[in-house]
């Protein structure tokens, strides 16, 4: 499975599903099926995209990924080593290697903890720089790595701080511990425009130099092509195209992509007309292709069964019986 | 800035009562228990309160009954709020059978009455300041661990303690350092209203005559001026003098928890 | 005449020593079936701009200047007026409204309950209503009965969007409601609000701090910056040719999928405390341009050669 990657599969998830039940009514319930029979790879030292319209499960396959979610089936490789049957001494040193920044940066920093505490957490958790006197120097050293001033930061509390500020804090404490893996839910989704390529160009430059392995989550594929190797595209749970990043968004394959294309605003001009399939949102899922209600080149056999995500052309992989330019 | 004034007051006013109670026998004209005076004289100048039926001094039995009233009040506080806050921690934090079976416990023991309950206590253990200790508290923290559960069950699903999760966090790490620290202001003002319940089910308790009636405490004095018709004879200071004690010893801890937030929210603490 | 006015309005709110300048001497116009874009930093007094208009700042705000609705003053509107002219006439979206649902209660029951209490719907009419306005957004009708935390950030969003358009008003002010969207909702809302303004004539004021949101939907564009009007224009005339450059990096800030992606650049510097504002033009200490006329002299808002107006002192004269 390489799909388009190359080296070592750093962190792999193979025949994931998820599944919510959720209220339908007072007393039904029904499966939500939030991932799909997923296999996906990332590649040691790559940046991975993974990109999708809201509600794709790209969230769910992050906290699947840290492990704050156990999935229904499927298997989760780290390093090749399975990591949903870890004993509890393999899951602490796992939490050390795999690090995940959030999406909300008015949520995710605890509001009662200054941003030195929240630095110095996982450090005293990990048992990193043993003696205040290193850890301290160690906090300071993060801090200032995420370019922020530590003399005037470290003593705030997170409502005293922006939503970037808040966002670096974020990131200085998931490198305190040098991870493997960074994943990073849409990490600037909730940011000032102005201020989102600070942060992108941060993360960058500390990938480069702490060759961290990167998952990052998102639904703006402008930022995708800024920051990504490669790009994943999910749809409904399921894996609708991989490639790399400017081969993805020169020649989409699958028609989800290029719809995802289309819909970005291109300023100074109307774009092609807006995507009207409003009430196609396909639930419960059809047989065939999850895209299909919506695919404007759906035919009778999108209808009767799902494609699998197959090579199309070289290191082209797209699960779509009719793809684009084939 | 108002609402800093008024924990200020409260404190003040506890801390006048807490001042009595240790300093009871410098402060008193009078021994508690020891004649001074005819019976049932009005307030006087030797007797700014007034005397009781045995003519015993009842200031100098406010003064004294403060130390059995405060005592009890911040012992069943501090004891309900530490065994409340911590079965409702445990609870919402781990929902599911955990929190089934701590919950059902719960609700049983709410449900108890508490008279019948102190009845049968004190029968089986004699009517004491420790029966009234142990009967308190046994009655008052469910109400705190219902609260304290509901704030867990809320906060538990909050981006900062998936954050903490990821970070490694043990589960006792992300609950006494992640939750509870965020669950301060609402165990202090639990903690602070839970006195004065405290103050006033011993009085009652006292006043059902669960208590020991020779021990001095506001609860005995009521005890004491009810039974020999107090009421009747015009000796309207002698139940006045600890029904006003208790009344404020109430009003401080409602302004203090007022406040409460103010102290542990570092976003409010600032303004 | 225009729907909506705004006059020389300022907003100042008070603090603990002194005052907070949010809105600074702004003056813009929503037309009837326009849709307004406002662009501009986080903190720049845009949230602020919607909440006078509805007249709903908090007490500590004090406001000058004049809003006007249909002709009618906003600000002087008695008791009874402003809550008939509240969601009847003007509806807003709040910043954030979609982690603003209660949640133990159903998306669709707060939607009921909301329509039910402006209007005297029977319970049936409006669970049709409310599952009619999810389907115009684009939520499945039958997740109507899921709870909050059921629904993905985008759905939330979306309920939300579909709550304010509950009692049909006439302009509706959207305040950052795409920020959580991905692209295709996004445009999914974008094109919905072309159609509610083509088909129902419904006007928009739509606040955003990405400006490449308003490329295609807004009809004229301002762009605010520390509590200052900087520039406004018809929509095409401000992404094709943005005379201010506070405009320009705005534009540049924004990585595309298509075009160089060597020229994206953030602004340098952050925007200024507002209660210590430089002196001069506000912009001067993070412009690219500033000669020593900027830090002395304020800009006034002069039309600019192609066609909008900036308060720039190398546009203007
Ligand atoms: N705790 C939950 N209970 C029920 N359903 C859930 C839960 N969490 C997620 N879902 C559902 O699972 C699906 C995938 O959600 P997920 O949050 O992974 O999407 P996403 O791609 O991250 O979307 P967004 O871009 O809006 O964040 C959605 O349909 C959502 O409603
Ligand atoms: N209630 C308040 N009291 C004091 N200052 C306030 C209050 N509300 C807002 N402000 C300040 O007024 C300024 C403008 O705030 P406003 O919310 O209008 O900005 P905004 O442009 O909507 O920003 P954002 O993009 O972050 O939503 C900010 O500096 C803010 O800190
Ligand atoms: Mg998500
Ligand atoms: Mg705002």
């Amino acid at each position: 499975m390489e799909q388009g990657g190359g080296g070592r599969p750093l962190v792999e998830v193979r025949n994931l599903s998820v599944g919510f039940s959720a209220s339908m009514g007072f007393f039904k319930k029904r499966t939500v099926s939030a991932i799909d029979d997923l296999s996906l790879a990332a590649w040691e030292g790559e940046s991975l995209g993974v990109v999708g319209e809201s509600g794709s499960g790209k969230t769910t396959l992050a906290r699947v990924l840290v492990k704050l979610l156990r999935p229904h089936s499927g298997e989760v490789l780290f390093k090749g080593e399975d990591v949903l049957t870890q004993t509890r001494k393999e899951e602490r040193v796992y939490r050390r290697k795999v690090q995940m920044v959030f999406q909300d940066p008015y949520e995710s920093l605890n509001p009662r903890s200054t941003v030195w505490d929240a630095v110095e957490e996982p450090l005293l958790i990990h048992h990193v720089a043993g003696d205040r006197h290193s850890r301290g120097e160690m906090v300071e050293r993060l801090v200032a790595m995420v370019g922020l001033d530590p003399g005037a930061v470290k003593h705030k509390y997170p409502h005293q701080l922006s939503g970037g500020e808040r966002q670096r804090v974020s990131i200085a404490r998931a490198l305190a511990v040098s991870p493997d893996l960074l994943i990073a839910d849409e990490p600037v989704s909730m940011l000032d425009v102005s201020m989102r390529i600070g942060i992108l160009d941060l993360m960058l430059e500390l990938k480069r130099k702490l060759g961290l392995t990167l998952i990052f989550i998102t639904h703006d594929l402008g930022v995708a092509r800024y920051f990504c190797d490669r790009i994943a595209v999910m749809y409904q749970g399921k894996l609708m195209e991989v490639a790399r990043t400017e081969e993805l968004l020169e020649r989409p394959l699958h028609p989800y992509t290029k719809l995802l294309l289309d819909s970005v605003p291109v300023p100074g001009g109307a774009g092609p007309a807006p995507p009207e399939a409003v009430d196609a949102d396909p639930r419960p899922a059809p047989a065939g292709c999850k895209f299909s209600p919506r695919c404007p080149y759906a035919r009778d056999r999108c209808r009767g069964s799902a494609p699998d995500l197959t090579e199309v052309s070289r290191s082209r992989y797209a699960a779509c019986y009719y793809p684009l330019t084939s | 800035m108002t609402e800093n004034k008024r924990v200020t007051s409260g404190v003040l006013i506890i801390g006048i009562f807490v001042f009595m109670a240790v300093f009871a026998p410098w402060l008193t004209p009078y021994k508690p228990q020891v004649v001074s005076g005819s019976p049932y004289s009005p307030p006087s100048f030797q007797h700014w309160m007034g005397t009781d039926d045995l003519g015993y001094d009842v200031m100098s039995q406010v003064i004294y009954g403060a130390r059995i009233s405060l005592t009890v009040g911040f012992t069943v506080a501090l004891a309900a709020t530490s065994i409340g806050s911590l079965i409702g921690l445990l609870s919402g934090f781990y929902r599911g059978v955990v929190d089934e079976a701590l919950m059902r416990f719960t609700d049983v023991i709410l449900v108890l009455p508490s008279l019948p309950l102190a009845i049968i206590l004190a029968a089986y253990l004699g009517p004491s300041v420790i029966t009234i200790i142990e009967v308190l508290t046994l009655t008052s923290w469910p109400l705190v661990a219902r609260v304290i559960r509901s704030q867990t069950l809320s906060l538990r699903e909050r981006p900062f303690v998936d954050a903490a999760r990821v970070a490694g966090a043990s589960d006792a790490r992300i609950m006494f350092k992640v939750i509870i620290p965020n669950l301060l202001s609402l165990i202090a003002a639990n903690a602070v209203l839970a006195i004065t319940g405290a103050v006033v089910g011993e009085a009652g308790l006292d006043f059902i005559g669960m208590g020991n009636p020779s021990v001095v405490s506001w609860g005995t004095m009521l005890y004491w001026s009810q039974n020999l018709g107090a009421v009747l004879r015009g000796a309207w200071w002698w139940i006045l003098a600890p029904g006003l004690c208790i009344a404020f010893v109430g009003l401080g801890a409602v302004l203090i928890s007022i406040g409460v937030e103010n102290i542990f929210n570092p976003r409010l603490r600032g303004r | 005449m225009p729907l909506l006015e705004l006059k020389n309005l300022s907003v100042a709110y008070r603090l603990q020593k002194g005052y907070l300048m949010a809105v600074d001497q702004v003056s813009m116009e929503v037309n009837e079936g326009e849709v307004l874009g406002i662009a501009g930093e986080s903190g720049c007094g845009k949230s602020t701009v919607a909440l006078s208009v509805l007249r709903i700042l908090p007490k500590s705000a004090r406001v000058t200047g004049a809003v006007a609705f249909g002709g009618e003053d906003v600000l002087t509107m008695g008791d009874e007026r402003v809550r008939a002219y509240r969601w009847k006439h003007v509806a807003l979206v709040p910043q954030g409204s979609m982690n603003a649902f209660d949640p133990v209660i159903s998306v669709g029951a707060q939607i009921v309950e909301a329509i039910r209490l402006h209007e005297s719907a029977g319970k049936e009419e409006a669970w049709r209503r409310a599952r009619e306005l999810f389907g115009l957004v684009g939520i499945p009708k039958e997740r109507v009965t899921n709870y909050p935390h059921e629904l993905s950030g985008g759905m939330k969003q979306r309920a939300a969007i579909a709550m304010a358009l509950s009692l049909s008003p006439k302009l509706v002010i959207l305040d950052e409601p795409t920020t959580a969207l991905d692209v295709v909702v996004q445009k999914q809302i974008l094109s919905l609000l072309a159609r509610l303004q083509r088909e129902l004539g419904v006007s928009f004021m739509f606040i955003t701090h990405d400006l490449s949101v308003l490329a295609e939907v807004a009809t004229r564009v301002a762009v605010m910056y520390a509590g200052k009007l900087v520039e406004v224009g018809p929509a095409d005339v401000m992404f094709r040719s943005p005379s201010h450059p506070y405009t320009q990096a705005l534009m540049r800030a924004i990585p595309n999928v298509h075009g160089d992606i060597s020229q994206v650049k953030s602004i340098l510097g952050t925007p200024p405390d507002l209660t210590s504002l430089p002196k001069g033009c506000r912009f001067s200490p993070r412009c690219p341009h500033s000669f020593g006329r900027c830090t002395v002299e304020e800009p006034r808002l002069l039309p600019s050669t192609t066609g909008s107006m900036a308060a720039c002192h190398l546009v203007g004269g």
